[in-house]
């Protein structure tokens, strides 16, 4: 799974970053944010339902920060 | 309403429009005229017994039925405190110290104002939000879910102070009513003076500035009869509910505001939301733009919408600079830098927050402007990220 390290990004840098690679991962396929910011938690979910991309669940980074993976969709 | 510059680095012909009047509005007129005159007529102890004393009492006096007659409540349940917060904080936890021993839990919706969910946790009560659709309204479902009956007190406000959506607070009392009589605190800082007060509650908070009136006066309101204990050192003086020595010409400045708001709420309010209701047509339209809140059942003057990939903060700076003052739950915009847990419990983006609030000196020219220059905003921002 492709994984954006945005360990030492703030809001709203994590969801921008997502917004710039989804392109680059095939359709179906995954792509994963690591980020300590918590407006990531809401965001993540609320950047997958307007941009029409499947929010797949937040996990722990081996770090124990936060990763929150996505679905691209179309 | 239209002020030349006075401060900040913008450019001194901007014109200023100030957006922003659900978190203070300017002063009503009506205030103003009272206030001044009372400040000549009423500056001793109401409580004294002399001329001046009793000149005083007067206009409290005065001041207290005007409020109650506006709001449709009883004189005698009418408290004057020193700001909304200290309305809230001793409304919530007078029901809650009266509350039976064995129901130590404060029930509240999950968007309630943080003057609220922080004098719950101040309670030592146990406490337990109550989820909200994508729109921002209780759950009544959830509700019913709960354990109401081991409630010392269920807190749901009127109306929401960032998104706007208005809250089904006469269907919760109805709950908590079913599940042996737990009181209801509302906080109606939102709407009180716009929309009339709802049904059911046992307690109730209001703020003057939030209508017209000056800072500094809160409005406390318990029922007649109601289980309420006063939370904090009593003040022997003034009474069951007492606070201290009032602040006389504010309290009648705000009753007078008050009175002034609800004659013209008709009027005001559909000429408000109209002007909101343009505003969310525009602003849904705009790329990756999405507006926040109940379209319909909400207050006439204020909206919220979040804009993907843009920084509030860097947002309400460009606007302001641009003559144009608004508000923001961005989490850049907050000394904690935790996003606002009322767009967080609603689900909606909470980067890019910006509430546009109107009053009754908006003008449509004002909110034509203000459209005109927040696409461009917006994508000069995303261009420079």
């Amino acid at each position: 799974m492709r994984e954006l390290d945005c360990r030492g990004l703030v809001c709203p840098a994590p969801v921008i970053e997502l917004g710039r690679h989804i392109g680059e991962v095939e359709e179906g396929g995954l792509l994963a944010v690591v980020t300590a910011d918590p407006a990531a938690r809401v965001d993540v979910p609320a950047w997958c339902r307007m941009t029409g991309h499947e929010y797949v669940g937040e996990e722990a980074a081996e770090d124990g920060v936060p990763r929150y993976v996505v679905r691209r969709v179309g | 309403m239209s002020t030349p510059a006075t401060a900040g680095s913008s450019p001194e012909s901007v014109r200023r429009v100030y957006l922003d009047s659900a978190s203070g509005e300017s002063l009503h007129p009506a205030a103003k005229q009272a206030f001044q005159a009372a400040l000549d007529a009423a500056y001793a102890d109401p409580r004294r017994i002399h001329h001046a004393g009793r000149a005083a009492r007067l206009v409290l006096d005065n001041a207290r039925a005007a409020t109650a007659e506006a709001l449709g409540v009883r004189a005698d349940e009418v408290t004057f405190t020193g700001s909304g917060t200290e309305a809230v904080h001793r409304g919530l936890l007078g029901l809650h110290r009266a509350a039976r021993a064995q129901r130590d839990v404060i029930l509240h919706s999950a968007v309630e104002h943080s003057a609220v969910l922080l004098a719950a946790a101040w309670s030592g009560a146990a406490t337990q939000p109550v989820a909200v659709e994508p729109t921002g309204r209780i759950r009544l479902d959830d509700l019913d879910d709960l354990h109401v009956t081991d409630a010392a007190v269920v807190a749901c406000q009127s109306a929401n102070h960032e998104v706007g959506t208005v809250q089904p607070v006469a269907e919760v009392a109805e709950v908590a009513e079913r599940a042996g009589g737990v009181p209801v605190f509302v906080d109606a800082c939102a709407s009180a003076g716009r929309l009339p007060l709802p049904e059911g509650w046992t307690a109730l908070a209001a703020s003057a500035h939030k209508w017209g009136g000056p800072p500094g006066v809160g409005i406390l309101v318990v029922r007649r009869g109601a289980r309420w204990r006063d939370p904090f050192p009593e003040d022997e003086r003034a009474g069951e509910h007492g606070i201290g020595f009032e602040n006389v010409p504010a309290i009648l400045a705000a009753a007078a505001a008050l009175q002034a708001v609800v004659t013209e709420r008709e009027t005001e309010n559909a000429r408000a939301h109209a002007l909101i209701e343009w505003i969310r047509r525009v602003v849904s339209g705009l790329p990756d733009v999405e507006v926040v809140g109940d379209a319909v059942d909400r207050l006439p003057h204020l909206v919220t919408f979040s804009c993907l990939y843009v920084d509030g903060e860097a947002l309400v700076t460009e606007l302001d600079r641009l003559g144009f003052e608004v508000a923001s739950g961005s989490a850049c915009t907050t000394s904690t830098l935790e996003p606002s847990h009322v767009l967080a419990a609603m689900g909606a983006l909470t980067h890019g927050n910006v509430r546009v609030s109107v009053d009754r000196n908006t003008t449509e020219d004002d909110v034509g402007r203000f459209l005109t220059v927040l696409p461009d905003a917006i994508e000069r921002l995303r261009a420079r990220l």
